[in-house]
């Protein structure tokens, strides 16, 4: 793998082998030593034009545990200051010797271009792009409800049959765009479900099935609800009239929460707007995985960046 | 000097009825029979003769964003592609909303000499919507404007466009509207679709622009005044269109050479090349226009020539600049995507490209070409070639062309304007002995 740009692009047995990958990682977390030596001498630029702390932070520690050389590069610039900034960045980042950069980007395909460009010639790695794409959180996603699902015996396994509804801001969101490909990718079913102002105008062409009732998919009985955040935007742009409203049609509620099989699971990326897209109750109950996400991603970042610099991969 | 000055000989060009002749140009003009005096001679074998192509949508960027592009450098671009006139769009700077403004790019056009330049006037003082700017004074300069556009924004108020298009009638002229409701393309990036939607790029959707066409034209036949539909982009438009001249309102429209070629998939590395407004539609729209611009319905291609400097693209495809430059490319790419097709024929050309953009930009001296005494006008172009596009082909000062690394077919070997060269043995005449011969005239 040169970069990681999309997870449409990414194969299942290359989406199984990182979540094994994964696993590995999140051995090393439970050592004394949670240090590996596998990237010395590497450097990686964690080159953030939008700020992120936990997107950040998170690979901050993924690149350090594998004993690379981490910058973090904050080039959040202001409105007048855009054009040539990626491009200049770039450069920049390509002469001190970066051998990966992890961007996060407000623009869709931002890292794309990065890739394509020609101005440096380090792995890319995709930490989020405008409303296109976030395929660590999309793998970190995939790889919790792997362990939920297998514990540990989750090593090689695919996700099929697993049913995930998708519940919330699907149009602006990247971590919606990431895991419907890799989650049908990895075999399972995806729904999505959100008023139809948060849905493209057009899914023509997802491998997902897409409807406007919450109660209804809680009562399919989904393996997996994924609530999406809402940014506090949306409401000022009348995607929908406002907070109460969305709450009561489209929020994760204690009742709902309620009405899941026990065995469901419930998903945020994070930050959540509790009392908003999903309840206090939901977030902290036992069925939630917020926290392990967080965990997870750790150990995901670090197989994404083993992978992109072992120089092991095929 | 005197080489290229007097009269030129063309040997055996094949007309755009495709007949064969030789054709004869002395003092400007087309002329009966060869001069007696020095000649050039140019042999015309294999090669068709078509009127001076005319583009009515031209971005010359002088004044004001000379780092993009110059009268000159956009004149040497248009010679290159066959044209002999161009129209050059408002959106300078200052704003060719005033009398001097139009008089100053016209004079650079004259000195310069490669193109006929016409100024268009902005419709609204400072392209800003809010009122009408000094449209009869523009009309009555030395400039004689005709055509009065805010190209680049669009006339959205409605009562601003029914002034406008009142006021414009008065004077003769034309209003082009860029058709794009602003409110429902906020922040746009592209054609609004599946692919938008997995690209992560706010959508442009296509009713943005045929819910603006349908009104506009509803108010063209209600005041009784002639309308030109800038660059349609969608099989919407079309119809939109097509049973407004059903209604038989006074409504002419053009289309890109990029909207009848390519399509949004081209969106999808990201490369902002693209990115242009309005965005590359779908594979229906673009065969929606090419049948549209076969059957009348769009009546003319226009470039939307759209220059910019490098670092304007360089960079992620929400922040890039929307355009490309299309003047040196434009014949071969409407020759690609429908003289190949079998759908136009090179009569039907040189109506799109050159009779019909006058009318509507009512440029004298394109009603009858060829035919004797009239201004000769015109360019020699070879349909049989065949090339790929490089930066090696472009003339003008910004490289934004969507075509570089394509293969195109055809090539402009020559093109006379007002009687001299401008481009001679497929590479541009220079532009001190241009200047000279435009000085003679």
């Amino acid at each position: 793998m040169r970069h990681l740009l999309s997870t449409k692009d990414v194969t299942r047995d290359e989406a199984i082998a990182l979540l094994d990958i994964a696993e590995d990682m999140a051995d090393v977390a439970n050592r004394e030593v949670k240090k590996l030596p596998t990237l010395r001498g590497k450097t990686v630029v964690n080159l953030f034009f939008e700020d992120s702390t936990r997107t950040r932070v998170s690979f901050e520690v993924a690149a350090k545990r594998l004993s690379a050389d981490v910058i973090n590069f904050s080039a959040k610039g202001s409105s007048i200051s855009k054009g040539e900034s990626l491009k200049d960045t770039a450069q920049t980042l390509a002469a001190m010797g970066a051998d990966a950069v992890v961007i996060r980007h407000s623009a869709s395909g931002a890292p794309r271009v990065l890739a394509d460009s020609g101005w440096i010639d380090a792995g890319i790695v995709n930490a989020g792009d405008g409303t296109h794409e976030h395929p660590t959180q999309a793998l970190l996603d995939a790889f919790t409800i792997r362990r939920r699902l297998h514990g540990s015996g989750a090593r090689g396994k695919a996700l099929d049959g697993v049913t995930v509804t998708l519940v919330g801001d699907i149009l602006h969101s990247r971590v919606a765009r990431s895991n419907i490909w890799l989650l049908t990718t990895l075999g399972a079913a995806v729904s999505l479900v959100a008023p139809a102002t948060l849905l493209p105008v057009s899914t023509t062409g997802w491998p997902v099935s897409v409807s406007y009732d919450l109660d209804a998919a809680i009562d399919s009985g989904p393996d997996v609800v994924m609530m999406l955040r809402i940014q506090a935007e949306r409401m000022n742009a009348a995607f929908f009239p406002n907070a109460r409203e969305y709450s009561r049609q489209w929020g994760l509620d204690d009742e709902r929460v309620a009405r899941l099989p026990a065995a469901s699971i419930v998903m945020h990326p994070g930050p959540m707007n509790r009392g908003l897209e999903i309840s206090a109750n939901a977030a902290d109950s036992a069925q939630s995985t917020v926290l392990e996400q967080v965990a997870n991603g750790v150990s995901i970042r670090m197989a994404v960046l083993y992978q992109l610099l072992s120089g092991s991969a095929a | 000097m005197s080489v290229l000055a007097g009269s030129i000989k063309i040997v055996g060009a094949t007309l755009p009825d495709g007949t064969t002749t030789d054709l004869f140009v002395d003092g400007g003009v087309f002329a009966g029979e060869a001069s007696t005096g020095s000649t050039t001679t140019i042999d015309a074998a294999g090669l068709i003769a078509l009127p001076g192509l005319v583009d009515l949508h031209t971005h010359l960027r002088e004044p004001g964003f000379e780092q993009s592009e110059t009268v000159l450098t956009g004149s040497r671009a248009a010679a290159i592609g066959g044209f002999t006139a161009v129209f050059a769009m408002a959106n300078t700077l200052p704003v060719q909303d005033t009398a001097g403004v139009v008089e100053q790019v016209q004079s650079l056009g004259e000195l310069h000499g490669y193109v006929t330049v016409r100024p268009v006037g902005a419709v609204t003082a400072g392209l800003a919507g809010e009122r009408l700017s000094e449209i009869g004074a523009m009309a009555q300069s030395r400039a004689q404007v005709r055509v009065f556009s805010d190209d680049g924004q669009c006339v959205s108020d409605a009562l601003l466009m029914r002034r406008a298009l009142e006021y414009v009638k008065t004077f003769g002229g034309v209003v082009a509207q860029h058709a794009q409701d602003p409110r429902l393309t906020m922040g746009a990036q592209m054609n609004e679709g599946a692919l938008s939607g997995e690209l992560g790029l706010a959508g442009w959707p296509a009713v943005a622009e045929e819910s603006i066409i349908a009104r506009d034209v509803l108010l063209a036949q209600h005041v009784g005044a002639r309308l030109h539909v800038c660059h349609v982009s969608t099989a919407g438009s079309v119809e939109v269109i097509r049973w407004a001249k059903a209604r038989g309102v006074d409504v002419t429209a053009e289309v890109t050479p990029h909207h009848l070629l390519l399509t949004e998939q081209l969106a999808v590395g990201y490369d902002s090349r693209f990115k242009v407004n309005p965005p590359l539609r779908r594979e229906e729209d673009v065969l929606a226009l090419r049948a549209a611009l076969a059957d009348g319905t769009i009546d003319i291609v226009a470039t939307d020539h759209a220059p910019h400097p490098v670092e304007a693209k360089d960079c992620a495809w929400d922040e890039a600049a929307n355009g490309m430059v299309g003047l040196e490319s434009a014949l071969s790419v409407v020759h690609a995507a429908v003289v190949e097709s079998g759908q136009l024929g090179w009569a039907d050309i040189a109506r799109v490209f050159s009779s019909k953009p006058a009318q509507i930009g009512r440029l004298a001296g394109y009603d009858a070409p060829f035919s004797t005494g009239s201004a000769a006008n015109f360019t020699l172009y070879d349909p049989s070639a065949t090339r790929v596009f490089s930066t090696g082909d472009l003339r003008g000062k910004s490289l934004n062309s969507p075509y570089l690394g394509r293969e195109l077919p055809g090539r402009v070997i020559a093109t006379i304007h007002n009687g001299y060269p401008t481009v001679l043995d497929g590479e541009l005449v220079d532009a001190e002995t241009v200047a000279k011969e435009a000085s003679h005239g």
